[in-house]
Formats: C-alpha cells, sequence, structure tokens
C-alpha cells in the first residue's frame, strides 16, 4: 500500500462519517431515536437457520429451475454447476457455480438462495459472500482444495453449513463457525441409505452423550470429547440440550416423498434434495410431494397423497452404492 | 390453563412452542383444520411466507383461519407470518408478489426489506404498549403502509434505509416483523396474551 492511498481511504471514511452524521440529524428532526444496528451478528445467523426448519432446500442449475422450486414451495435453492449426479459422471474438478447464474436466480426469486464453495477455498467463500448469498455449503460434492482443513467460518458475516457423517464431524464443523449441520449421505445416488446411516450415527452418540448428563456422569462427556477430538463445551451443551445445538438437516440420496418423511422421523429439521427433483422426469410435481411430505411426515395419511403425486417410473434412476469404486465416495471428503 | 396455537407447517414453531410452555402457557401444534378447535389465540411464525402460504392452501386452513379472527381470537404473526397476514405484498427485488396469503390486515409490507441474509440485524426498538425490547431482524419484512384500523405500533431506525414500521395492530391481530422468539423477548408474549378476552 502506497502513502496515497491511506489518503484516499481517509478521505473515503470522512465522507462516509460525515454522511452517517447527517442520516443522523435528519432521522433526529424528524424525532426519530438513534439506535445501534448490529448486522449479522451470531443470533441473527443461527436464527436465520431456524426459519428453514421443517423446508426443503432444492438443488437448481439455473433461474428456470429456481422457479419452479421457488412456486413448489421450497424454503430455499441451492446454485449448483452440475447436479451432484452429472458431477459425478462428468468426473474432473467440480468447482463453485458461474456467479454471473447465482446472481440471476438472485434477481428472479425471493426465497432464499445458497451456493456450494470448495473444502478449504476461501476465496470462493469469500466471492459467494460479496455477491450477497444467503447461506453458503462448504461441500464434499465439490473437489476439495484442502483435505486438512476446513474455511474458518467465523471470519465471515454469512452462515454456512457443512456435512457431517457423525456427531464428531458435525460437533467440529459447529466449532469451526458452521450455522447448520446436514448429512453427507451419498450425494447423486439417489440412494439415501447412507443418509440414513449417517442419521442414525448423530443421534445414538446424542442419546449416549445425553444419558451421561442424566446420570451426572461428566468424566464420560470429557473423555467422550477427548476420544472423539470435539471441545469438552459443545459435547456437554449437546448432552444438556439432547439434540444437535444447530438445525440438522438430512441429505444425500433423497429422492421420493417417502425418503423425505423417513428422513425427518429419524430426527432431521428439514432436507436438502440434491439430483432427486431436476434428474427425475416429474420434476414439479415431485419438488410439491416432497414439500408436503416433509412438512407432514408424522402423518402417514398425508405422505400417502404426497407419494401418490409421483410416479416410480419417472424417478431418478440411482446408483447402487455397492458398485462405486472407495475413491469415488464422496463423503469421505473431509473430516 | 389459556391454550394457543401455533400454526407448525413450517419455519421456527419450535421456538414459539418452547418459550410458551416456559410461560406456563399450553402450547397446540396447528397442522389441520381440526386442531384449530378450542384455542385462545393463534401465533404464525416465522420461515419462508411463499412455503407455509402454499401449504395453508393445500391443506384448505386459510377460510378457518379467517373465521378465527372474525370471531375476535387474537392472532399474532411474526415475520413470515406477517407477511401473510398483509393485505398487499412486495418484494424489494422481484416487486408485486403473487403468492397466496391470508390477507386479515389493512397493510402493505415489503418483503426482504433490509437486504439479504448478510443484512439481517439484531437492534433495540420501543413498542407501543410492550415497552423496549431486543429484536432480531431476519430477512425481514417492513410495514410500509396501514389504513382502515389497522395503525403502526413501533417503527425502526435504520441508518442506511431509513424508517420503517416494525409493528402493526389491528384489532386483535398482530403483526411484528421482527423475531420475539429469537432474544427470548416474553414482554411481547404477555401484551398478546392480554389480548385474549376474559
Amino acid at each position: 500500500m502506497k502513502l496515497v492511498n491511506s489518503y484516499e481511504f481517509l478521505e473515503k471514511l470522512n465522507n462516509l462519517i460525515y454522511s452517517l452524521l447527517e442520516l443522523r440529524d435528519s432521522i433526529r428532526d424528524e424525532g426519530g431515536e438513534v439506535i445501534p444496528i448490529r448486522e449479522a451478528v451470531p443470533l441473527v445467523r443461527y436464527g436465520f437457520i431456524s426459519m428453514f426448519k421443517g423446508g426443503v432446500i432444492m438443488d437448481v442449475t439455473n433461474e428456470e429451475q429456481a422457479g419452479i422450486a421457488e412456486d413448489a414451495g421450497a424454503v430455499g435453492v441451492m446454485v449448483l454447476d452440475k447436479l451432484p449426479y452429472d458431477v459425478r459422471m462428468a468426473g474432473g474438478v467440480a468447482r463453485t457455480a458461474d456467479l454471473n447464474v447465482i446472481l440471476k436466480v438472485m434477481e428472479s426469486i425471493t426465497i432464499p438462495v445458497s451456493a456450494k464453495c470448495r473444502i478449504g477455498h476461501t476465496e470462493e467463500a469469500r466471492l459467494l459472500e460479496r455477491i450477497g448469498v444467503d447461506l453458503i455449503d462448504e461441500s464434499e460434492v465439490l473437489t476439495p482444495v484442502d483435505e486438512k482443513n476446513h474455511i474458518s467460518k467465523w471470519d465471515f458475516k454469512v452462515p454456512f453449513v457443512n456435512g457431517a457423517r457423525d456427531l464428531p464431524e458435525a460437533l467440529r464443523r459447529i466449532c469451526e463457525g458452521a450455522s447448520m449441520i446436514r448429512t453427507k449421505g451419498e450425494p447423486g445416488t439417489g440412494n439415501v441409505a447412507e443418509a440414513v446411516r449417517h442419521m442414525k450415527f448423530v443421534s445414538r452418540d446424542i442419546a449416549t452423550l445425553r444419558g451421561y448428563f442424566i446420570s451426572g456422569d461428566y468424566e464420560a462427556v470429557w473423555y467422550y470429547s477427548k476420544e472423539n477430538k470435539v471441545p469438552y463445551e459443545l459435547a456437554l451443551l449437546t448432552s444438556k440440550l439432547g439434540r444437535l445445538p444447530v438445525v440438522n438437516f438430512a441429505a444425500g440420496g433423497i429422492a421420493t416423498p417417502a425418503d423425505a418423511a423417513l428422513m425427518m422421523w429419524l430426527g432431521s429439521d428439514g432436507v436438502f434434495v440434491g439430483s432427486g427433483i431436476f434428474k427425475s422426469q416429474d420434476p414439479e410435481n415431485r419438488a410439491r410431494a416432497i414439500v408436503l411430505a416433509t412438512s407432514f411426515y408424522d402423518d402417514p395419511e398425508t405422505v400417502v397423497e404426497a407419494q401418490r403425486m409421483v410416479s416410480e417410473k419417472v424417478a431418478m434412476m440411482g446408483i447402487d452404492l455397492r458398485t462405486l469404486k472407495p475413491e469415488q465416495l464422496m463423503q469421505v471428503r473431509g473430516g | 390453563m389459556v391454550r394457543i396455537g401455533v400454526l407448525s407447517l413450517q419455519g421456527d414453531f419450535l421456538e414459539h412452542i418452547e418459550i410458551l410452555r416456559e410461560m406456563g402457557v399450553e402450547p397446540v401444534v396447528i397442522k389441520n383444520v381440526a386442531d384449530l378447535k378450542g384455542i385462545d389465540g393463534l401465533i404464525i411464525p416465522g420461515g419462508e411466507s411463499t412455503t407455509i402460504g402454499s401449504l395453508v392452501m393445500m391443506r384448505r386452513l386459510e377460510r378457518p383461519i379467517k373465521e378465527l379472527a372474525d370471531s375476535g381470537t387474537p392472532i399474532m404473526g411474526v415475520c413470515a407470518g406477517a407477511v401473510l397476514l398483509a393485505k398487499k405484498v412486495i418484494d424489494r427485488v422481484v416487486g408485486e408478489t403473487s403468492q397466496v396469503r391470508l390477507g386479515l390486515m389493512d397493510m402493505t409490507v415489503i418483503r426482504n426489506a433490509f437486504g439479504r441474509q448478510v443484512n439481517s440485524f439484531m437492534t433495540e426498538l420501543e413498542v407501543e404498549g410492550v415497552g423496549r425490547v431486543r429484536a432480531a431482524f431476519i430477512r425481514a419484512p417492513a410495514i410500509v403502509e396501514t389504513w382502515g384500523s389497522a395503525r403502526m405500533i413501533a417503527y425502526v431506525n435504520h441508518l442506511r434505509l431509513g424508517r420503517f414500521g416494525a409493528a402493526a395492530l389491528q384489532d386483535s391481530i398482530l403483526a411484528i416483523s421482527f423475531h420475539p422468539e429469537i432474544t427470548s423477548e416474553r414482554k411481547v408474549y404477555n401484551f398478546f396474551l392480554s389480548m385474549i378476552k376474559k
């Protein structure tokens, strides 16, 4: 930085202060009271995520799909360059979506717009924050740039969601500043089996910790945190609360209304649907049906109604997990 | 015991249920028309107004909720709930929307009036009849106009954007654009409970 740059900076700062003072005075003249506004503090980040509960966030690749998702009652969309299934088929390096596409989607719908960045790619995250994305998914669907470290998410104003396969992984992500967790599942397979496995792992660990708390065995909570490399405070908080300390969605392989309802029964707060909708032949109906089944998962009649809105004949084909080679698994990226 | 219904189709209904329980009020989960029977008040929580609206329509809850309002049962709409209560809804980016709404209050709201999520904020403000409260505005709507028997009871002064309506009251219907459940602001709930006719 040159000295003259600091002059420019100071001039801007000066202008900024004067414009703020003028605004304050004009509000005072109108009889208003001036109060501080604190933008994007953690409480409004967690609070924002809390509004997603009981809803469906849908993967989209363009504004037409985003419009379909909004009309179907999605609580948000996730903009990708390729749907997870296509990422799998295409191979190569998967990166964050085209910023122009994300901006177009942001201009065309009223619901929150999320986008994915690569694990550890702080700069992609900065770009997404800069253009005003509402939520960033630091996702294993894209090719990780840092196998050892995730982004330090406390440094951002925008909330983050991270994938997890079990409770320790979830708590580590929360410790790094994630405002929301989702199961990893096995993305782009149309097979919900892995999401079920991950959700049950999380629930069982929570039940164990809860048991320690109820029986007053804090030493066991301490031992759990040491064994699993998670901060003691977060393990203790989870044991007190009896659930994950942040909102927890299901993701990875959800393709039908019944899949969504199943994940809700297992304790998800809501669901992400990736390839399941726009890789099927009936995206409009399927999107609407999954929204209905997620909200009314505990009402069998309504889930039947939702399931009848879709046909298995036009569902996405799906991939048998046993045919995948270990190196093709996405869930093992970033631990 | 007072029974307050919480519309639990989508959104942060859990937070409302937890705070009501803490205050010694019986929360009632409302998902179907039959659940509305015998409640003393109804809270429509925050969430996505388009999602809640389309589920309200799919479950045919629109008319029963209107009848509830006509019978004088107090209704509180928070954030997305306030959007659903408004007669006229405009989105800051997309413009006038045709989204499903209950249209029970004579007011115009602008959705996402303060910007996107990075512009969500905390502040303090004065609500008429309630007092000073901590307020979380999350992708919040702003109430820009009231007519008929509706009137503003709180304003927020935003340094960049100016002064907007933050709460409005019409007979026994209350619309709030911030989230009292996120800041555990019991004063707002006490005000709402006081609207129930003994």
